[in-house]
């Protein structure tokens, strides 16, 4: 019969407290940046200019459509080797997180774009609105409010997704947990104590979404 | 005669995909005019309507406003969206679904366009929204939002806001269809007031008698071309064409405008 000490994890407080302060920045980062690329995936996809639409959609498909390890280790590995750009752990993971969120957001924002109804920025260009302003006066404002239900939830899968940065040693709280189990030969604590964590952090963002979610829906 | 006319038409053309919507049409409406688009849906009626402000930008031909002229087809250039969007300011359009703003009051609806458009200072905007929806009955209505009025008050907040622009030229889209019928009234009547101030104004409608009482002139449309053109009531009381005889028959040409109207 296994004996559980988790008392033994006290001892790692601060290797714990060190990975989680790295993964909950890590993710405010990505998060942002993500948003940034979807923005710009969602406008290039909605573009009248056709090669602008096909480049956007081969950046939406391959980021979304490859597994996110293998696109951890690719841009670290691989893109010093093809293009002879050299990044940091902590810049590769960074970019390829935030592209890879960049896809799954910009689908996610040009669905709410298409969902206003083409009504709307026919009445701003009749008032003499030109297409930029009718986006941002009259277009965007409506279709954020739809978006953010789904754009809390990519940020949450997100969120989760950089426990793969250990993988190039970003020392985020499962890389700092594996140093721990390591010299503790105490895995199964430590890696109960990192899910606990993550969801300690994660079930009040999901009840905080889904209360959104039903005062949107009262709204409409 | 081409100086009074305030809009001018010529060999209009436009087509969606393989189906030809208007083929050559001409139409000129005088300073203060008021012209009436009828027609079966699926005429082009409402396309032309919408290639008078290029809502929607023909495949050819020329159109006026004012001073400014647009030529389309083979070998002309398309209008940048900056040239687009100033033209547009200058005419006001009313659409069948209102397409008011949402999330907007009916205060900031009208202030909109005055506001991001015009760059005109909030305070004005605020006193120049104040006065527009007070004309179209609504001044009490100005902090509620779109989603709590009626149909015709919907309508006319949408009358309102187009106004805000101080437009040359005001363009009604099917304005009554979607309403019920008892609000038709109260709507009709506020663009007969329009007309009545000497507003230059082009009416797609299905209600003939309300288009006899306003328009001066009626336009007949059918399968994208003119059928019949004259004075409103000439055309209705004494249609020529037989098609236009045909689609007349349809309707209750004379009569009373809707109670709303009947009053003084």
């Amino acid at each position: 019969m296994y004996q559980w000490d988790f008392g033994i994890l006290w001892s790692y407080r601060w290797l714990f407290l060190n990975g989680l302060g790295v993964t909950v920045g890590f993710t405010v980062v990505i998060v942002l940046l993500g948003l940034a690329f979807g923005l710009l995936g969602a406008f290039g996809t909605l573009s009248r200019f056709k090669p602008l639409r096909l480049v956007a959609l081969s950046f939406i498909e391959a980021f979304r459509c490859t597994p996110i390890l293998v696109q951890l280790i690719w841009f670290y590995y691989a893109l010093p080797i093809l293009a002879g750009v050299e990044m940091t752990p902590i810049t590769a993971s960074a970019l390829a997180l935030s592209l890879y969120g960049g896809s799954f957001y910009s689908e996610i924002i040009r669905g709410g774009i298409i969902s206003i109804d083409k009504g709307q920025s026919e009445a701003g260009a009749a008032l003499g609105m030109t297409p930029g302003q009718s986006m941002r006066r009259i277009v965007l404002p409506q279709a954020i409010k739809r978006m953010i239900p789904a754009l809390m939830n990519q940020s949450i899968i997100q969120f989760k997704n950089t426990s793969l940065v250990s993988v190039l040693a970003v020392p985020d709280l499962v890389y700092q947990s594996q140093v721990a189990a390591h010299d503790s030969y105490r895995p199964l604590e430590t890696y109960t104590a990192v899910a606990v964590a993550y969801a300690a952090i994660l079930i009040p963002l999901t009840i905080i979404v889904r209360r959104g979610e039903k005062r949107l829906a009262v709204s409409e | 005669m081409s100086e009074t006319q305030k809009i001018e038409i010529r060999g209009l053309r436009k087509s969606f995909g393989s189906n030809e919507v208007l083929k050559n049409i001409n139409l000129g409406v005088a300073k203060g005019g008021v012209v009436a688009l009828i027609g079966p849906s699926g005429s082009g009626k409402s396309t032309l309507l919408r290639c008078i402000n290029l809502l929607v930008v023909p495949d050819g031909g020329s159109v006026r406003v004012g001073d400014t002229s647009f030529s389309f087809g083979a070998g002309t250039k398309l209008p940048d969206v900056k040239t687009l969007a100033k033209f547009r300011a200058t005419t006001g359009m009313v659409f069948q679904h209102f397409n008011l703003f949402p999330h907007m009051t009916t205060l900031e609806n009208v202030m909109e366009g005055p506001v991001t458009v015009r760059r005109m200072a909030k305070a004005d905007a605020e006193k120049l929204a104040r006065a527009q929806l007070a004309k179209v009955g609504l001044a009490e209505k100005a902090d509620q939002y779109p989603a709590t009025l009626s149909g015709g008050q919907k309508q006319r907040v949408a009358i309102a806001r187009a106004l805000a622009m101080e437009p040359d030229v005001m363009l009604f889209d099917e304005a009554t269809s979607a309403l019920d019928p008892e609000l038709v009234g109260e709507v009709l009547n506020v663009i007969q007031q329009l007309a009545s101030e000497g507003m230059t104004m082009v009416i797609v409608t299905h209600e003939i008698a309300f288009a006899r009482e306003v328009a001066d002139r009626l336009i007949f449309m059918r399968d994208g071309v003119v059928v019949e053109e004259g004075p409103a009531r000439q055309v209705i009381d004494n249609p020529q064409e037989a098609a236009t005889r045909a689609f007349l028959s349809h309707f209750h040409r004379t009569g009373a405008l809707p109670p709303a109207n009947a009053a003084p």
